[in-house]
């Protein structure tokens, strides 16, 4: 009688149809693939979510030995101080102009070098496009010294354009530009120069609108590389009031008395404008890379 | 019929567009249309990104420090690598932390990227989170880091006491501070593998696991089977994005650890900015960064002989 249960149970699973079985096992699986998604955008929400916790809370908290995983108080009062104490305005000033002119400088050269790469015929494409691409193998580290010798040289070092200039040269764009132009149908393109349009002309009226997921990728990753970029504004800016966020953030850590509360607050303002950007341009992320051929 | 041919199938293979109609005037019009559309963007390219590598090749034969140009000491500065213990241990570093970073970050991120493709409630959200690290920068993300893991006040080792466990020594110990470090480039790196990986998944075809299904594949043998061999091309690309990173980070260990403690965490890149420009000498700066760039070539050339074979195989 004791061994009924399992043998009825083991007769009866024997009798479920095949899809039922299947069906039940895909629930476990369901399941399971809800708490992993749980648990892992968990941990990598943690970080984020304990930047905004320690910018909320009383100086005081985070000195305390005991665990506390919210803040106790609510306060605003690391926002109100790092803007008293420190040229935070300015340093944000910076980073939007910086941002802004290095991304419409990239993206409007990556787009132009790319449809030369992808659609226009002229002696040595190859090479100089493959010389071009060799510079996304160079880690900028190996030119650092270099690089800072020739702003010096320029004249521009400690100034905006010591910044703008060396961040618009890179080949990562002209790259995906050309990836994703040569996926443009031929015909559209022969088209346009039959009715008699320059090659500027097709372009700007038939290229350009073409490629609106590309310029949205090109300008998420070049407006959150500039926007984030620290080891060369660290090595080509000197001026206090010229610094940009992730600059002004090293100055507040290297202040005579740290205060965490006041760096993360100014850590979660730099954060903001980014996090922003790419919820709206999030949608043609995948889109972009997938048409470029990349996956 | 096979011109037509030609035509159409030219610019899907990428190599050069279709016949224009005209002469040769077109044809050097075409020509310099060409030069003009990239010549701004390559002028920048090799102002700042080529002539810097010529001149670091030649400023690291001299014995420049502070603010003079030195004199020409020839491979001097390359010997004095040779006996540098710091600079052993910021290449071994740099090495480790490529060989324990690029394949976690791959695999978490494939992984995320089959759990993401698959029927969730509110993936979009779900996909956001994950990417979401990467749009931090690199000094807020080593200063959140220095905040989770700092040894006294640090929410983890407060969480370890908390359950009782050891708190680790995230700042004195060598291996602990190395793993923070790891961890912390793990938890930026993940989302842009599981977008890469996830963009190669979209182009999986659904009846390839129908039929592996029928074929009486389990979870684990489609994976295997199907799913590995079809984000081939994704794998690859992430590979030698993953190596660049790893390789070029700096950022989270210069923030994070400063290189500490010691020499525990200093790779290539941090030990070739703290002589460039706090120790300044810049001479064997720029030899430390051509080491990193002969040790960048030559894994460049691994792996375009490997991107031929595979060309060819396929």
């Amino acid at each position: 009688m004791t061994t009924a249960p399992p043998l009825a149970v083991a007769a009866e699973a024997r009798q479920i149809p095949q899809r039922r079985a299947g069906r039940r096992r895909g629930r476990g699986a369901y399941a399971l693939r809800v708490v992993l998604a749980v648990v892992a955008a968990g941990l990598l929400l943690f970080p984020l979510y304990w930047m905004v916790v320690v910018a909320f809370s009383p100086r005081a908290e985070l000195f305390s030995r005991e665990l506390r995983l919210w803040p106790s108080t609510f306060t605003l009062d690391n926002f109100t101080r790092i803007f008293t104490e420190y040229p935070v305005v300015t340093w944000l000033g910076n980073s939007v102009v910086i941002t802004v002119f290095v991304t419409v400088l990239t993206v409007v050269l990556n787009l132009m070098a790319g449809y030369a790469f992808a659609r226009l015929r002229f002696r040595g494409r190859n090479v100089i496009l493959l010389l071009a691409l060799s510079t996304l193998m160079l880690p900028v580290q190996v030119i650092m010294v270099s690089q800072f010798q020739l702003v010096t040289r320029l004249g521009i070092y400690g100034t905006y354009w010591a910044v703008i200039l060396p961040s618009a040269a890179t080949a990562f764009g002209i790259f995906l530009s050309r990836q994703f132009i040569i996926g443009i149908p031929q015909e559209i393109i022969e088209a346009a120069r039959v009715d008699g349009a320059g090659h500027v002309r097709v372009f700007l009226k038939i290229v350009l609108p073409l490629c609106k997921p590309l310029i949205a990728v090109l300008i998420l990753l070049t407006a959150m590389s500039t926007w984030n970029d620290f080891a060369w504004p660290l090595i080509a800016l000197k001026e206090n009031y010229l610094f940009t966020l992730p600059i002004g953030l090293l100055f507040l850590r290297g202040q005579y008395t740290v205060d965490f509360n006041m760096i993360m607050a100014m850590a979660l303002l730099a954060t903001l404008p980014m996090v922003l950007l790419f919820l709206v341009f999030q949608r043609y992320f995948v889109q972009g890379f997938t048409r470029s051929g990349i996956k | 019929m096979t011109a037509d041919t030609r035509s159409l199938s030219r610019p899907l293979a990428g190599r050069s567009p279709a016949p224009r109609t005209g002469g040769r005037s077109a044809r050097l019009q075409e020509a310099l249309a060409g030069y003009s559309f990239a010549a701004p963007n390559l002028v920048l390219i090799g102002l700042f990104l080529l002539y810097p590598v010529v001149s670091a090749v030649l400023i690291s034969l001299r014995d420049a420090r502070g603010f003079g140009d030195g004199d020409f000491i020839g491979l001097g500065n390359y010997a004095r690598l040779l006996s540098d213990a710091a600079f052993w241990q910021s290449t071994a570093n740099t090495v480790l932390f490529t060989a324990i970073t690029v394949p976690l970050s791959m695999a978490l991120g494939l992984g995320l990227a089959v759990l993401m493709n698959s029927v969730l409630p509110a993936r979009g959200l779900f996909r956001t989170i994950i990417v979401l690290p990467m749009v931090v920068s690199g000094v807020a993300t080593a200063l959140v880091g220095v905040l989770i893991f700092d040894e006294g006040t640090g929410i983890l080792n407060k969480l370890l006491r908390a359950i009782g466990g050891p708190a680790l020594s995230w700042q004195s110990g060598g291996a602990e501070a190395f793993a923070s470090v790891v961890i912390i480039t793990l938890w930026v790196r993940v989302g842009f593998n599981m977008v890469i990986y996830l963009a190669g998944l979209q182009g999986v075809s659904p009846e390839l696991y129908e039929s592996a299904r029928l074929d009486g594949a389990n979870a684990w043998q489609q994976f295997r089977n199907v799913t590995l061999p079809l984000v081939g091309p994704s794998t690859f690309f992430l590979l030698v994005m993953n190596v660049i990173y790893s390789f070029q980070v700096f950022d989270i260990i210069f923030v994070m650890t400063g290189g500490g403690p010691g020499y525990s965490t200093s790779v290539l890149v941090t030990y070739a900015y703290q002589n460039g420009f706090v120790t300044r000498e810049q001479g064997y700066a720029a030899a430390l960064g051509i080491v990193l760039l002969i040790i960048t070539l030559v894994f460049t050339a691994l792996y375009w002989r490997a991107s031929r074979a595979r060309d060819l195989t396929d």
